[in-house]
């Protein structure tokens, strides 16, 4: 038995390990693996989530569990001080000896803080480990309570640096970029995509310095400012140094091992040291005199120390280290492979630019355009996967290659398939994965879906760039063998939500139960495929919520949103937002009546909140009464038009959008689509309505209105596009009639009508010739299907109040007239609002 | 102060969890009279009151079965379960909270798509139309 001694947990430590014990001569060796830190190895590459959920555990490379299991014994919050190489031993800062026969160094690197003047100040911090971020995050905490516009500068406008700039941003702190470079990310950007990306930081609130050298760092105890010259001064609260890292060779320096000028441990090929008994991997490695600052060759070392200590010598480190990367940047997609820096005399640049999107995408070709040596891409980095395997593989391009970067034309992609790529091109370049390996998975039986690729080839897992392409792998491999992809909407169901649609049409269902008995798997339905019936059966019948209620959703069940405390609210219809005195008098008086919260909603209308089941009806009776009707702000179904006064009242208007935007309000009121769709109608180009982030946007112009669909806000805000230009009032709801109605038959369940148009076959051309062209011959049944639904309305608060056996639901209990007693409100700013939750 | 209010509701939220315990068959005492059956809706459920409790009572009429459950969901505290979708998973009866999805085994409690602590179980019966559920005190 020998023993292999790690000294340092990081992700490449870790990796060691796992490679290490995966080895079936890993049981003639004791691994003992040292970590300085208080916790195992984390992912570094995705420190910055930690400030979304600030789940430490969720970043782990690995539970502690996990080195027990494996026979590994980790040994963290202890530093190794000391190494006797002739003794073969360690000694830790706990003063403990240990010896070894292998001695793996993966110590990385520590941030590189400049000797600025200044710089021990309280307030600045370094960007590196999980302790650093919590001392950020109490800094921010303290300064927000003093000043909630706090400001904070990140030093160094690198890759890390961008990182760190989100993360402040994250903290609500006013974030800064200091570079000393004249752009940024100087390594790995040339200046023009630089400049696309600067200009798409600063859109989104980032404020840029570049060419910024500081001279010190200002305040008495804790941080004011930076001074970077003479009257130029930038007053921040707090700062994070990330100008680099410093390879941590202290230890390898101390017992004698060959360092490089400007450190790191020299290495060979084997990743063995100038002593043969010591391998150094990762960030402290000097490896062709460079430092690898990224985690797939970090992860390709730990591979060559492994196979070298049990014995397979004759698998070395290749000479040429892919530096190729894919990041998201503060959401923003930057990527680079291959030599992204080209001298003229060796190729040419192709490069397509749009400032106005944000986006550069620069290709490299050899001199004959025969292949493709590199290149750069910012702001969309969807092609990078398959630009990195046509270079890393040396495959053809096409004769024009422009066609790699530009927008293709027909909306498809100018790739040929992924099932072109040969099996040795590396898909996962962190887990050395290739295309064969995946699709091996499947064909073996090994793995039957995405999941199960990902598991057991561990594809996917490090930076997780390639997922879409393991998505497509998987899906066209199980395709080849001849086993169906499940489009099933749940355990319940095989079929699609645009096979039902077709099946309950043509069969005229009516309730739940005929179509689970026809055409389930013989369950009982969920809460996935019931609601889902009930909206197609109201999207083809007009069904109100109240005709079976129980399949219904919480919240169409009851005609109200349900909130937090399970209490409910209240949205009103008002049409296009115009509401008469009279009719906002009566709201008020009834929000005061039952004590109900009230707040104008982001659909201009007004929610009252805190309603008990009890209470909703005897709220609807009165809400009736004065001419209102149901908002179906509960409903996936229309919301709101929003509408600007256009030329009603504004002297820029050029047309009626109020009038119009409720007029398409009350046409498409009530209908049960997909998901919820909103509408928005700006009376000229200003957009006061915001049209363009509305599922269908309406805005006047000369000769008429222009037609967008497919916007939306929500967690992938997305501009609505442009169907038609210059239409009148009718043409505009005939189109939007058919592009409803499409929508609605052949969405998945829960789609918007963005992610709907964009995975539409053909994109918004083949929208524009079904829609405009009746390519399909379908316009004339779309249309009909429509007015049936629009001709067939019926407000369901209305229905419900006007009968007893419906009303019976707004009941909190079945044998009791009382109200559930487990509510508790507390006061704020005059209204109330529910207790926390306890917890 | 905002310490002791926190400590306050902890023990609030451990005396309405503790007053729900699951009963069996055989340890059933009283048998309370809820409502008519038609009360509650074919596959779907409905809350019923007891002393100072409240129980959701569910009529799966597509299995002929009744089950009845704490109407407290275990995540957030909250009275809703009652108003919750039934249906199945993998044959096991289920409910889910209309809150935030999560799902229950209505045969044993059991969270079944989570962590959660199980939720209280109590044995129906139906006599001439009439919905009765069983307690131990």
């Amino acid at each position: 038995m020998k023993n292999i001694i790690v000294v340092g947990n990081g992700m490449v430590g870790y990796k060691f390990c796992e490679k290490f014990v995966a080895k079936e001569e890993s049981k003639h060796f004791k691994v003992t693996v040292f970590g300085e830190e208080p916790r195992p190895a984390y992912d570094r590459v995705h420190l910055s989530e930690f400030f979304e959920n600030q789940d430490a555990k969720a970043l782990e490379m690995a539970p502690a569990e996990w080195y027990a299991e494996n026979n590994v014994d980790l040994i963290v919050g202890e530093r190794v001080s000391d190494i006797d190489r002739k003794n073969k031993t360690i000694t830790t800062a706990k003063d403990r000896e240990f010896s070894y026969d292998y001695l793996v160094l993966a110590t990385g690197s520590s941030a590189f803080v400049p000797p600025i003047k200044g710089v021990e100040k309280e307030g600045v911090f370094v960007y590196r480990t999980i302790e650093d971020l919590e001392g950020m995050l109490a800094y921010a905490a303290k300064l927000k309570e003093k000043n909630p516009n706090a400001k904070a500068a990140v030093l160094g406008g690198g890759l890390l640096g961008l990182e760190a700039g989100k993360a402040v941003m994250d903290m609500g702190l006013e974030p800064h970029i200091v570079e000393f470079a004249p752009k940024l990310m100087p390594r790995q950007l040339d200046s023009r995509s630089s400049q696309v990306l600067q200009l798409k930081l600063e859109s989104i609130g980032l404020n840029i310095h570049l060419s910024k050298a500081t001279n010190q760092i200002l305040g008495d105890t804790c941080i004011t400012g930076m001074e970077f010259g003479e009257d130029d001064v930038l007053d921040v609260d707090m700062l994070v140094v990330s100008a680099g890292i410093r390879p941590r060779d202290e230890l390898a320096k101390s017992c004698g091992l060959d360092i490089g000028v400007r450190g790191g441990i020299v290495v060979d090929n084997k990743m063995n040291t100038s002593d043969e008994n010591i391998y150094a991997i990762g960030e402290i490695a000097l490896y062709n005199q460079m430092i690898y600052g990224l985690v797939a060759p970090g992860y390709d070392m730990a591979d060559i120390a492994v196979e070298q200590i049990i014995g397979n010598t004759e698998i070395l480190m290749p000479a040429d280290i892919d530096m190729s990367t894919k990041l998201k940047l503060i959401g923003v997609d930057v990527a680079s492979f291959g030599e992204p820096f080209m001298p003229a005399a060796k190729g040419h640049s192709i490069i397509f630019e749009n400032k106005t999107q944000h986006l550069y995408k620069r290709i490299n070709v050899s001199l004959d355009g025969k292949s493709l040596l590199g290149g750069i891409l910012v702001g969309d980095a969807s092609d990078y996967s398959m630009l990195h395997q046509i270079f890393l593989n040396g495959m053809k391009i096409p004769e024009d290659p422009s066609q790699l970067i530009l927008p293709a034309s027909d909306g498809g992609a100018a790739f040929g398939d992924v099932m072109d790529l040969p099996d040795e091109a590396q898909i996962c370049s962190c887990e050395s994965v290739t295309k064969g390996q995946i699709c091996g998975a499947i064909e073996s039986g090994e793995a039957t879906d995405i999941a199960g690729v990902v598991s057991c080839t561990k594809a996917g897992t490090g930076c997780g760039g390639c997922k879409p392409m393991i998505a497509d792998l998987t899906n066209a491999t199980l395709k080849s063998l001849g086993i169906e992809v499940k489009e099933g909407v749940c355990e319940h169901f095989d079929l699609s939500r645009q096979d039902l649609y077709k099946i309950i049409q043509v069969k005229e269902y009516a309730t739940f139960d005929e179509v689970l008995d026809n055409h389930g798997n013989g369950g009982h339905g969920c809460e996935l495929c019931k609601p889902l019936v009930a909206s197609l059966m109201a999207s083809i019948n007009a069904d109100t919520a109240n005709k079976e209620y129980a399949i219904q959703d919480s919240n169409d069940r009851f005609l109200a949103n349900i909130q937090r405390n399970g209490t409910y609210s209240v949205v009103p219809r008002i049409p296009g937002g115009e509401i008469t005195p009279d009719k906002l008098i009566a709201l008020g008086e009834i929000a005061k009546k039952y004590d109900l919260y009230t707040k104008v909603t982001g659909g201009v209308r007004i929610d009252l909140f805190g309603a008990t089941l009890n209470q909703l009806p005897l709220i609807w009776k009165e809400l009736i009464a004065y001419g209102f009707e149901s908002g179906h702000a509960y409903g996936k179904s229309l919301r709101t038009v929003k509408t600007c006064v256009g030329s009603t009242w504004c002297r820029y208007g050029m047309d009626e959008s109020i009038s119009f935007g409720i007029e398409l309000e009350n046409r498409y009121r009530g209908i049960r689509a997909p998901h919820k769709i909103k509408g928005g109608v700006s009376g000229c180009i200003r957009e006061c309505a915001e049209a363009r982030g509305k599922d269908f946007g309406l805005i006047a112009v000369e000769g008429g209105w222009n037609l967008y669909v497919g916007g939306n806000g929500g967690a992938t805000p997305r501009h609505a596009e442009l169907l038609a230009e210059q239409i009148d009032n009718e043409t505009v709801i005939k189109y939007l009639d058919r592009y409803l109605m499409f929508y609605m038959r052949t969405a998945k369940p829960l789609q918007r009508t963005a992610a709907w148009q964009d995975r539409l076959e053909g994109g918004m051309d083949f929208l524009k010739e079904v829609i405009i062209d009746d390519k399909l011959g379908i316009v004339e049944d779309l249309e009909n299907e429509m007015e049936t639904l629009v001709n067939k309305f019926e407000c369901e608060w209305t229905q419900a109040v006007n009968d007893p056996e419906m009303m019976k639901r707004f009941n909190h209990f079945v044998n009791s007239e009382e109200d559930d007693d487990n509510l508790v409100f507390v006061p704020m700013r005059d209204q109330k609002m529910p207790e926390q939750w306890k917890k | 102060m905002e310490k002791i209010s926190a400590f306050k509701n902890y023990i609030e939220m451990e005396e309405v969890l503790e007053k729900y315990k699951t009963t069996k068959l055989e340890d059933v005492k009283i048998w309370f009279k809820a409502a008519p059956i038609n009360a509650f809706p074919k596959d779907g459920g409905a809350c019923v009151k007891y002393k100072n409790l409240q129980i959701a009572v569910f009529n799966f009429k597509r299995l002929n079965r009744w089950y009845a459950c704490q109407n407290l969901s275990p995540e957030k505290q909250e009275m809703v379960l009652s108003r919750g979708m039934i249906g199945d998973h993998n044959g096991i009866s289920k409910v889910a909270c209309p809150l935030h999805k999560k799902t229950f085994s209505l045969e044993n409690g059991e969270n079944l798509n989570g962590d959660l602590d199980p939720i209280a179980i109590y044995p129906v019966k139906i006599e001439n139309d009439y919905v009765y559920i069983g307690f131990a005190e």
